[in-house]
């Protein structure tokens, strides 16, 4: 078989199952239920995670004539991706709402959006990387919008769309400046000749815009002003996913773009993300005390999340790439289940969504009560979970690079961090008042799927945080196969 | 002035046009037609890199622009359909009145 194809198999098993559900909801009678179609989504995905691990037999190298590459690195993300993907994909299928008749869009627009992020991770030539990242943005975009028949999901979608798209055209400008410096869109070519360029003006410029770019789509700080709105309006279980799998996906794109693509302008880019690292672990972690609605708290967190992992960045490449590549996937873990829980808790339509609304869960359903209280320890970053780990190779890296002061920022933020963290766990653990309309809730059901769910991510955390070796070692190696 | 320094300064000219009009503009329809016109710059930027760079017989610039141009339609496909949606509920595209989440 031609190594080619072996080489963007699970992107193809990824689009195969995306086109296969769409023909199939096409063809089911209009009031039918649409839910059974996970039966082609899981396993479609489970199929892509499989194929990934297939290519681990492979050597690196690429394909297409140097347009796609497989390596530990795009192994690491795409096995990544697809667990998320995965996850959601259950978390949706018991969280949705039956009678929907929309269901089989979600799922064609899910994996779509995965196989977009998995050739994102995989993508060496710019022009992959920008159709890459189109794909799982506008599908994203759409399924921001899905809850369309209340205010907030339109707004959420447009406000997603037009900054999405606000930043893609400086990402594109500064692809089409790479382009006019070195000749070349092929990663490895314009490596090379950057490196022996001796007018680097358009170079930098190129850096900069395509930084905004890139740096929108994870959230950081002077960027990330359209999270919470998005994460307020998009249903729960896309905001599992769009929090964790498309920002995985761009932090691939952000460490190939500067550790392999123009690793010489080291002494202007670090600096830069020192500063943004630094602001979006305060801006995020500030606004975030002052949040009274659960979803928007979480979305202020991720941005401090996404700042504690740029720390990574300001390591030496070795231990920098292999650190913030397992801070994704302890963000991820940890991220995705606490949404897993607060979807079950609010509800698809959001009944409860403020932090008072939380108010002796513990007591209304122990499972996930103690759950969230779970998932909140890890985000704390308290040892034995995947939190902790993360944040200490994260910090450890800076330092190793020098950059002690952004470790001391860090480990401060951390601490402010736990203080809302901790505010949340303490309601969700106080008695119910007495005679309140809380006592006669309904304890939220937990189905099999959600519960798979459920168990995978707390299994995740769990284990990045108790033997994280095996996860560190595919980390380094990744980290390895991108020098 | 060289012609690739003369293409470069009206595609410059025309992200800047964009980039103001994206962020002046309160009608979504009209914050759309300045990402276009910031996308439309990158892509009058590759062409002339392409046609008076070193290798014009290679026609990577020019797929570069070709294939931006059909993403760039998709994308604007999806945000006319959200404007609609938009539309449908609060009876406005401005986007001041669109915002109703606060914090």
């Amino acid at each position: 078989m031609n190594t080619d194809l072996l080489r963007i198999l699970p992107e193809t098993i990824l689009v195969v199952a995306g086109i296969l559900v769409m023909l199939i909801d096409a063809s089911l009678p209009p009031r039918a239920q649409r839910r059974g179609l996970i039966w082609v989504a899981a396993p479609g995905t489970m199929l892509a995670l499989w194929a990934s691990l297939i290519q681990l037999r492979l050597d690196p190298g690429t394909a297409f004539f140097g347009a796609v590459e497989t390596s530990p690195f795009t192994i690491f993300f795409h096995v990544l991706i697809c667990g998320i993907v995965l996850v959601a994909l259950l978390l949706a299928y018991d969280t949705l709402p039956r009678d929907s008749h929309h269901q089989g869009e979600f799922y064609a627009l899910v994996l779509f959006g995965a196989s977009g992020m998995c050739l994102l991770t995989g993508a060496v030539e710019l022009l992959v990387v920008f159709i890459a990242l189109e794909i799982s943005s506008i599908s994203t975009y759409i399924l921001a919008g899905y809850r369309k028949h209340t205010g907030k999901g339109p707004e959420a979608a447009i406000k997603y769309f037009l900054l999405g798209s606000f930043a893609t055209g400086f990402l594109l400008y500064g692809i089409a400046l790479i382009f006019g410096a070195t000749g070349s869109t092929q990663i490895y070519e314009v490596a090379h000749k950057a490196a022996s360029a001796q007018n680097h003006t358009f170079i930098v410029l190129a850096l900069m815009l395509m930084l905004v770019g890139i740096l929108f789509k994870v959230s950081a700080a002077p960027f990330h002003v359209w999270t919470p709105d998005v994460y307020e309006g998009a249903p729960s279980p896309v905001v599992a996913l769009l929090s964790t799998a498309p920002k995985a996906a761009a932090f691939a794109l952000l460490l190939r773009v500067l550790y392999q693509m123009l690793p010489d302008l080291r002494s202007l880019w670090m600096p830069l993300l020192w500063v943004i690292a630094a602001a979006s672990m305060t801006i995020g972690n500030l606004a975030a005390l002052r949040q009274q609605n659960v979803k928007r708290m979480l979305a202020y967190s991720s941005i401090a999340h996404a700042g504690y992992l740029l720390a990574a960045f300001a390591g030496l490449a070795d231990k920098g790439i292999a650190a913030a590549a397992f801070y994704i996937a302890a963000y991820a873990a940890m991220n995705v289940g606490i949404f897993a829980v607060v979807t079950l808790i609010s509800g698809y339509d959001e009944h409860l969504p403020l932090v008072a609304d939380f108010r002796g869960v513990l007591y209304r359903s122990p499972l996930l009560g103690s759950l969230l209280i779970f998932f909140l320890i890890s985000l704390i970053g308290i040892p034995f979970t995947g939190g902790f780990f993360g944040k200490f190779y994260s910090f450890s890296a800076a330092v190793g690079g020098g950059a002690v002061v952004l470790a001391i920022i860090g480990l401060l933020n951390s601490g402010v961090a736990a203080a809302y963290y901790v505010r949340l766990a303490v309601t969700v653990a106080q008695k119910p008042e007495n005679g309140m309309s809380q006592a006669a809730l309904p304890v939220p059901q937990i189905g099999v799927a959600v519960g798979a769910a459920l168990l995978f991510t707390v299994g995740a955390t769990l284990w990045l945080g108790i033997a994280p070796e095996p996860i560190l070692r595919a980390a380094e190696n990744a980290a390895h196969a991108l020098q | 002035m060289s012609p690739l320094s003369c293409y470069l300064l009206v595609a410059a000219l025309l992200f800047a046009v964009g980039l103001a009009g994206a962020l002046t503009r309160r009608n979504a329809i009209l914050v759309l037609i300045g990402i276009e016109l910031m996308l439309n710059a990158a892509n009058l930027n590759l062409i002339a890199f392409w046609r008076y760079g070193p290798h014009p017989e290679a026609l990577t610039g020019l797929m570069f622009a070709v294939f931006s141009i059909a993403v760039a339609a998709a994308e604007a496909a999806v945000g006319l359909g959200l404007v609609i949606s938009i539309y449908r509920h609060l009876r406005t595209v401005d986007l001041d009145e669109i915002s109703r989440m606060k914090g």
